[in-house]
């Protein structure tokens, strides 16, 4: 008798959570099922222990920007309200692997952000001033500074944009964003979450101006309370409550190369010539460059952009010359005025916004899981997202975070 | 690359041409009169459609003339596009 083809093989390991049809009703349900929905659904219950949670995704897990960003997390922003919820979250990375009890190659590599201007310099050096006063590790490095913590940086001054120095984050780094998602849908799923895929959100109900239920590619589904995680589609959510936000929702590209020897030690950002370069454990170089000036839903953007941040790279790493672009694509971010997030409540009771993350959201997901989560729990902000409301667009206190958000708007 | 139609020159290369943002934004006719809500809703809020959307590009390495568009964000194709000061023409998506 012969046995079919892989019949030696074990079995299909088991799933990290299941795939369960939606209930009648939740006390929370949580839209959008990325790093921020689930780490969200996953403080609820493990910090509030509300357990009775729906975390509903039109896709499949993970899958929107959770999936297509840079994997970068640092800290090293200007103002004290961002440093606040940035450091926060910094903190819980340190502790995340130990916390979900799954690896998610949490490296802390550093991040060199260069300076190639006087201006740059001067924005630099008050930038790491500033970070050293909230308790942020940052050091400002000179030329030979750079070259020796990133040997391959072109610190020649015979170039267009010479690097001048850098601000240097020791405690920044890179982690699997895929094993983030993983890690954070099986505990919260340990826990009585119920992770709902190909679960599109489809309606709002209100109820003398609270939240009543959500309508869903999957039927309507009542909620206590509803939490919005949806990123690039936080404006189409939000006008089912006739709520406007101060976002646009643009293409971000990325790619990746072929797999390299290491060759990268640490991650390099510069907002000069628009390009982020990091290498993933698996050998990949990992690039990202500024948005599509174009509004845009469609996750996919322009060539050109990618030309300009390839010469941007090349510029910086002469070395890449011969490495092989292997795979580009694009997520639909959530960009605000200031650069800053909106993370709070809304005219709309028992109804939490979480949004405007734009370009930088994946390194905030513990923090903002863990402060979004306090914020429905008692419906009131965290002290770390308090200033980050919808009003502050009325009030006029902006948390203008262009420069440090090192990525062109 | 995608070509844009700019509407005095023909089509051209995306690259040519600068965006703008939504179209049919006016700016208040009483600006006094503004309380902070309606200033806020002026300067930082903007429709964010996920469809057909009215916007303003400028042919910025051409003609350097404005003009508006229509544009579905979901495929960016170019639905129509027209000059300044004519209303928005009716598309379907």
């Amino acid at each position: 008798m012969t046995s079919p083809p892989g019949a030696h093989l074990p079995e299909h390991p088991d799933f990290l959570w299941d795939d369960p049809e939606p209930k009648a009703s939740y006390d929370v349900v949580v839209v959008g099922g990325g790093g921020h929905g689930l780490a969200t659904a996953y403080y609820l219950a493990k910090v509030h222990g509300i357990t009775n949670v729906a975390v509903l995704e039109k896709g499949w897990l993970a899958g929107g920007n959770m999936a297509r960003n840079t994997t970068i997390i640092r800290s090293n922003y200007l103002w004290d309200e961002s440093s606040g919820i940035y450091e926060h979250s910094l903190k819980l990375w340190e502790g995340l692997e130990e916390d979900l009890g799954y690896p998610i190659l949490f490296d802390q590599r550093g991040v060199l952000n260069l300076a190639h201007s006087l201006q740059d310099v001067r924005d630099s050096v008050r930038r790491v001033n500033a970070n050293r006063l909230n308790g942020i590790d940052a050091e400002w490095v000179d030329p030979a500074g750079v070259k020796e913590i990133c040997p391959i940086v072109n610190t020649s001054p015979d170039v267009r944009y010479p690097v001048l120095g850098a601000t240097y984050q020791p405690r920044a780094g890179i982690a699997k964003h895929d094993y983030v998602a993983w890690g954070y849908a099986r505990a919260a799923h340990a826990m009585g979450v119920d992770l709902i895929q190909n679960c599109e959100v489809t309606g709002l109900e209100t109820v003398d101006g609270r939240i009543a239920a959500v309508q869903t590619s999957r039927g309507r589904i009542s909620a206590g309370k509803v939490a919005l995680c949806a990123a690039g589609h936080s404006s189409v959510l939000a006008k089912m409550v006739g709520l406007r936000l101060p976002l646009a929702s643009h293409p971000l590209q990325a790619l990746v190369s072929e797999l390299l020897e290491p060759v990268h030690p640490t991650v390099v950002m510069s907002n000069a010539v628009h390009v982020y370069v990091s290498q993933a454990h698996k050998g990949e170089l990992v690039m990202g460059a500024g948005i599509d000036s174009y509004n845009g839903y469609g996750q996919r953007g322009s060539f050109h952009i990618i030309e300009e941040q390839m010469a941007a790279a090349l510029e910086l790493f002469p070395v890449f010359a011969r490495a092989h672009l292997l795979r580009t694509w694009a997520g639909i971010v959530d960009v605000s005025p200031d650069a800053s997030p909106i993370v709070g409540l809304t005219p709309v009771g028992g109804l939490y916004l979480n949004c405007g993350w734009g370009t930088g959201g994946f390194k905030a997901t513990p923090g903002v899981g863990d402060c979004f989560a306090h914020t429905i729990a008692h419906d009131k902000p965290h002290p770390y997202n308090e200033p980050f409301t919808l009003e502050r667009f009325t009030s006029g206190a902006l948390v203008d975070e262009h420069g440090a958000a090192a990525v062109a708007h | 690359m995608q070509l844009i139609p700019c509407p005095w020159c023909g089509p051209r290369e995306e690259a040519e041409f600068h965006y703008g943002g939504q179209a049919h934004v006016a700016y208040p006719e009483d600006p006094s009169a503004l309380s902070d809500e309606e200033w806020a809703q002026y300067v930082f809020f903007r429709e964010n459609p996920s469809g057909p959307f009215a916007e303003r590009w400028s042919h910025s390495a051409g003609c350097r003339r404005w003009f508006n568009a229509v544009r579905d964000t979901r495929t960016h194709d170019l639905l129509a596009v027209y000059r300044v000061g004519e209303p928005m023409p009716e598309v379907t998506a």
